[in-house]
Formats: structure tokens, sequence, C-alpha cells
């Protein structure tokens, strides 16, 4: 790792508090979403204190706020969370981490920790800047956020009135618009959707979202090869 | 149940990041997991979007909800921030309930 000249380091700082405001909005939309879903201010602080994934914990406050149940709910978190998972095993060799800091960089390995990272990938030092600057950035951000919203909301009336519940499906589309890249994710999109809603009459709350996972799989199966 | 749901998911979520730190790449650096990862997002999340738009307990109804939605896609058409998008949706829904148009 050679020394770089002092400042380089400044833009990747100041893009990393960009990002970090930015998610810092998301976190004031989950935190008011999750209490119009019926968690307490506090569960929905420990969400983004301890999961601390964005579409994960969407995912949990929308399928208990449905009736899905824990059991739903937990499990769709978990697969949603799964890509952190291969995240972390890209960015580790330049991390190159040891002792206490894995812990602590495995809970800020998320969509945006990662893509600064890989973003800065020729320049190892400046990689692992804008992995931590990125993570830690954008933990406090939308933990701030959450927690305004979360206040907020608990402040306020009955959700349907607000508008809150259509909030909901906003927040995950806005999740979902920029995976939507080319035909083949539209086409598992609108096989997602379409399982998902067949299954609703037929099944208990929860289970059509789990469902769609399917679709994932056989595509995932499908297009081993190509990626 | 919901601080079941909270600390359990939350454990879980922690650990499939912890994993790609700890255990042997060979393990999970497989085209299949990649790709699967890589996918379940797109398939659960648009899942998500249909079953809060038009479910209702085990029915489908059409509300609200929906012109919410519509303008929610305009304003991501026109590169609106997340806040905004997610403000969109809900105020076109509260409107359209405060005026009777919509239930």
């Amino acid at each position: 790792m050679t020394p770089s000249p002092k400042g380089s380091k400044r833009p990747i700082t100041s893009s990393a508090l960009g990002i970090g405001l930015a998610t810092g909005a998301y976190g004031l939309s989950f935190g008011a979403i999750s209490v119009a879903s019926g968690l307490t201010a506090i569960q929905t602080q420990t969400l983004s204190l301890l999961m601390f994934t964005g579409a994960s914990q969407f995912a949990l406050v929308g399928v208990l706020g449905a009736g899905g149940g824990a059991i739903a709910a937990v499990l769709t978190a978990w697969l949603l969370g799964a890509r952190n998972g291969l995240y972390a095993l890209h960015i580790a060799p330049t991390l190159n981490l040891r002792g206490l800091r894995k812990p602590i960089a495995a809970q800020l390995t998320i969509d945006e920790s990662t893509a600064m990272s890989i973003a800065h990938e020729p320049i190892v030092d400046h990689s692992r800047h804008a992995f931590w600057a990125t993570g830690i950035s954008v933990y406090v951000l939308w933990n701030i956020g959450t927690l305004l919203g979360a206040l907020g909301a608990s402040a306020i009336g009955d959700p349907a009135m607000l508008g809150l519940d259509a909030a909901i499906p906003a927040g995950f589309l806005a999740l979902l618009w920029p995976r939507l890249r080319d035909r083949t994710a539209w086409a598992i999109a609108a096989g997602g959707a379409t399982i998902a809603l067949v299954l609703t009459p037929l099944t208990r709350s929860g289970v059509p979202v789990l469902a769609s996972a399917l679709i994932a799989v056989l595509a995932g199966y499908r297009l081993r090869d190509r990626s | 149940m919901i601080w079941a749901a909270v600390l359990i998911g939350s454990l879980g979520c922690y650990l499939e990041k912890l994993f790609g730190f700890i255990l042997p790449p060979s393990l999970l650096d497989r085209p299949m997991i990649r790709s699967v990862a890589a996918l379940l997002p797109i398939a659960m999340l648009s899942a998500l979007v249909a079953v809060q738009t038009f479910g209702s307990g085990q029915s489908l109804v059409i509300d609200a909800r929906l012109a919410g939605v519509a303008v929610a896609v305009v304003a991501l058409v026109l590169r609106a921030p997340f806040l905004a998008v997610v403000l969109a949706a809900a105020i076109t829904a509260a409107l359209l309930r405060a005026t009777g148009l919509g239930a």
C-alpha cells in the first residue's frame, strides 16, 4: 500500500457524506413506514441499528404490517439480505481485515459501501477509505433518519388518511427501480409480481412474497453460467 | 412476536454479512449462488410492490394506493430522489381519500 498524496481522499469523503445524506432520507421514510406498520419506535430503531440493510428492513416491517407473521417476515428479510454476504466476499481481499475490524466491517457491508469501494478498487488505499467512509456515513445518517421518521409518525394519526399505506409499495418500487437494468430483470420482476398476486387469495399473508423467491432461484439456475 | 422477528431477523442478516468475511471463498463463490443472490431482490421487491399495492388480507383490491404507486412511477421516471417518490405516493393517496375520490 503506497501512501497517497494528502487531500486526495477528500472527494471520496464528500461523496460518502452525500450518499449518507441521501440514505438518511430513505431512513426517514423507513422510520415512518415501520411505525405505521405497527412497530414501536424502539423496535424500528433496533432494526436500523442491528439489521442495517434497507431492503430487508422494509420487507420485514411490510410483511409484519400486512399480517404475514414473524416467520415469513424473517425469512423474507434473510433472503433479501443474502446478497450482502457476496458483497463481503468480493471486498474482503481489498479490505484485508484483521481482528475486531472484521465484525465491524461486516455490519457496514451494504449496497452503498460496496459500490463505493468497488468504484475505487484500482487504488487499494482509496477503495478501503471509500468503504469505511461510506459505511460509517450511511450507518449514522440512516439511523438519525430512522429516529426522526419513527418519532414523526408516532406523533401523527391514522396511517391510511396520511397515505402511508401507499408509501409502502412506493418505497419498495424505489428500491427495485435501479435494479431493472435489462430485459432479464424486467422478466424476473414481472414473474415475481405475478406469482405473488396469484397466491395472495390462496395462501396466508407472507407466503406470496416468499414464493416469488422461486423465480429468482429458477432464473439464477438457468443463468448461472452467464454471470 | 414482533421483537422476536426484529432480533432474529437482524441476527441472520448480520451473519450473512459476516459469513462473506470468514467463510472460505470456495464455499460461497459459485455461479449459481451469485446469480440467485443478485436476482432475489428483483423478484421479491417486485412481489412486495404487487402485494402492498393490491393486497388487503387475502383479497386483491384496487384503491387509492394504486394511484399513489402510479404517481411514484412517474416520479421515478423523472429521477426524483427516494423521499420525493415516497412522499408523492403518500400525498396522492391522502388527497384522493380526503376528497372522497378514493377508498
